[in-house]
């Protein structure tokens, strides 16, 4: 489509010639193609009107950590730093570990190029999504991190990926390529976060060969401006696992899209998230799950709250082909409503063709308890302040469950200051 | 310290508690029983001010307040305190950070400052101590996955921290093994002062061997039809609740 995001597509950004032909493929695919309007099922709640406006390619930033606002999860390991895109040296640290290789596109040599090329894209389906073509037409470079066979990583890989507020409204393009292979095990962190007014496209993939376990979280920690459009679309193997966690904190739109392909007997997936949404923020999570063979299971829960004039989508999809026989799936979205204004969409889809399976769904959109608001108030709480500790108790019950430490640790201050700051407003509010 | 009269109170239009009269002065222990069904358990949700309770007619003064005039939570910070028999588990919220709220809330409402973190962390342990809760209770979400001991358990730990005027304890020994029973009552025992009043609202007699209560007043059919001292409860014990229903209304 010729739009808005043409003057990105224009831009001379130099990228490996190994990419060209997926670059070209992309833009075809792309401007064959018409931006998503609320016709179309999967787009019905989330209007991508602010997308009308002219994007400018993202500028290249010097600034430091601290001029960026940039606080980082406290993790030992590698970390890859990218701000407007732009890998930035100084901000990242690599950590030698044997069992990985961790290389970005434009620096792989000759074999890795291989590997990348013959894998990047092969769970996305691009013709299905114009984002992800967008994504491949604009390909410059991204992140591959390869887990060697038998070999567990030493430590958490963090990628960061951040804005820094830009004069023009800016697009922002990344892109992750995991690849675990049999037996391997490693806990991957994507961390989007910035200031400012941009529009982001990431896109990953994660590909778990027989037997891996891959541990993933991706948390947006935008700004409330920040336009972010991304898909996760993972494949596994037999009996591989993949634990992966979502957060979202607020922005005006977000959309992600998260499919899991269960192609191999045994695999199993645990899919968490939260999302905080307040002002006039949006977000859009749509998820599906693949069964496509028998014997493999899914432990989906998403949780979300949303207040003021903000409004949320969940779109849980879980499709159990015929021969996926003694499938296992289980499927919960909660979501409180802290005010009369907000809204939330929500959807739970099973579609089972095989005949010997266990399934389970919910999704519920509820004020908070009244006895536990009781028992608070007992105690000496006021009410107000009882209504956000329980908010947070119910986001903070989805972040108890995680098994990687730093990342409970990591978000633990980041709700006590979103519900802290929430109390702040609503005594404002009460006393204006 | 708390004067209830003819309090009438109806729960989803079904009157429950009709013309209940009760003084309680400071220091004493009070003990209402009585046969399932009787009022007992309302009376401790009318006096929290739990939702869904209607109070038709009668008064409660509470330390010289009206104590139906305040919401729950300030009935808390006058200094009221309801052990419950059936605590709720708020899962996401830790004991921890469910106790600093209060007990913050709570000093706040009377003037006094907030206890600093390392502070407050040694009162909890020592708190915990004393209710025979491990430390790492503190770490769980409140009452989350408690046994029906730990529960009570841990009621009796808010109870010391909050230091309230007014202790009702409703229904504390049902589903009590012996040993977290003496737990419980030496607990409250220690509380016992001058100034701290408590009412245990129960159904068997077996509490009262290890609080010794002052008064023994036996509810039936939302009114309290007969008061004694500790000897009432063994006469109850041994004759039965039916034992009143023949013509020893008072």
């Amino acid at each position: 489509m010729a739009n808005l995001l043409t003057p990105q597509l224009n831009a001379e950004t130099p990228a490996p010639d190994w990419l060209q032909a997926r670059r070209l493929a992309g833009r075809a695919a792309w401007e064959s193609s018409e931006l998503p309007t609320r016709k179309t099922e999967a787009w019905k709640y989330t209007s991508l009107f602010a997308l009308q406006q002219p994007f400018m390619p993202a500028r290249e930033s010097a600034e430091s950590a601290e001029e960026l606002g940039l606080e980082l999860p406290q993790l030992a390991g590698s970390r890859l730093v990218f701000v407007n895109g732009f890998w930035r040296e100084n901000l990242s640290e690599i950590e030698p570990d044997a069992a990985i290789e961790l290389v970005r596109f434009s620096e792989a040599d000759q074999t890795q190029a291989a590997l990348i090329a013959q894998h990047l894209g092969s769970v996305v389906p691009v013709n299905k999504h114009p984002f992800s073509a967008l994504n491949d037409a604009v390909l410059a470079d991204g992140v591959f991190l390869r887990i060697q066979k038998g070999s567990k990583a030493a430590c958490p890989v963090q990628l960061v990926w951040h804005n820094s507020p830009q004069v023009d409204a800016a697009i922002n393009s990344q892109r992750l390529l995991v690849l675990a292979e049999q037996h391997s095990e490693a806990t991957v962190v994507e961390h989007f976060s910035g200031q400012g007014h941009s529009f982001t496209n990431g896109l990953s993939e994660l590909i778990l060969a027989a037997g891996a376990t891959l541990n993933h979280s991706r948390l947006h920690l935008e700004s409330a401006e920040a336009l972010h459009i991304g898909g996760l679309h993972a494949a596994l193997e037999r009996d591989a696992t993949l634990n992966s966690f979502h957060a979202a904190f607020g922005g005006k739109l977000k959309r992600v899209d998260i499919v899991i392909n269960h192609q191999g007997h045994g695999a199993h997936c645990q899919l968490d998230g939260m999302y905080l949404l307040r002002g006039q923020e949006h977000v859009d999570y749509h998820t599906c799950i693949e069964h496509a063979v028998p014997h493999c299971t899914t432990d989906e829960t998403f949780r979300g709250i949303v207040g003021d004039k903000a409004s949320a989508v969940f779109n849980g999809r879980i499709h159990i082909h015929p021969d996926a026989q003694k499938t296992r799936a289980e499927l919960s979205n909660k979501n409180l409503l802290t005010s009369a204004t907000a809204e939330v969409n929500t959807k739970p889809e099973l579609e089972i063709y095989a005949d010997d399976v266990q399934c389970a769904h919910g999704a519920t959109v509820a004020q908070l308890d009244e006895s536990m608001l009781h028992y608070l108030r007992t105690r000496g709480i006021p009410a107000d302040e009882a209504l956000v500790l329980l908010s947070y108790g119910f986001i903070n019950a989805l972040v108890e469950k995680q098994r990687l430490e730093s990342l409970r640790e990591y978000l633990k201050p980041r709700l006590t200051d979103y519900f802290g700051a929430a109390l702040a407003v609503d005594s404002d509010d009460a006393g204006g | 310290m708390l004067s209830i009269r003819d309090l009438h109170a109806e729960v989803e239009g079904k009157n429950i508690l009709k013309g209940l009269n009760l003084e309680i002065r400071e220091g004493e222990v009070h003990a209402i029983m009585g046969p399932n069904g009787s009022g007992k358990s309302t009376l401790g949700h009318v006096l929290s001010g739990r939702p869904g309770y209607e109070i038709t007619q009668g008064s409660v003064e509470f330390l010289g307040k009206d104590l139906l005039e305040l919401d729950t939570e300030e009935r808390a910070h006058e200094g009221l305190f309801l052990a419950f028999q059936y605590p709720v588990e708020i899962p996401g919220v830790s004991n921890m950070e469910f106790l600093k709220a209060s007990v913050d809330a709570v000093r706040e409402s009377q003037g006094a400052s907030a206890y600093d973190t390392v502070g407050f962390m040694r009162r909890a342990r020592e708190a915990c101590t004393a209710a025979d809760l491990d430390q790492a209770f503190l770490k769980r979400g409140v009452n989350e996955g408690f046994s029906g001991g730990e529960k009570k358990r841990n009621e009796l730990m808010q109870m010391m921290l909050l230091e309230p005027r007014l202790c009702i304890l409703d229904e504390t020994d049902s589903g009590l093994d012996i040993d977290a029973l003496q737990v419980v009552a030496s607990g409250v025992n220690a509380m016992r002062s001058e100034s701290r009043s408590f009412l245990l609202v129960t159904h068997y007699q077996r509490l009262l061997d290890y609080i010794e209560p002052d008064f023994v007043h036996v509810l039936a059919d939302g009114r309290i039809i007969r008061s004694g001292d500790k000897s009432l409860a063994l006469e109850l014990e041994a004759k039965g609740y039916s034992w009143l229903d023949d013509g020893e209304v008072a």
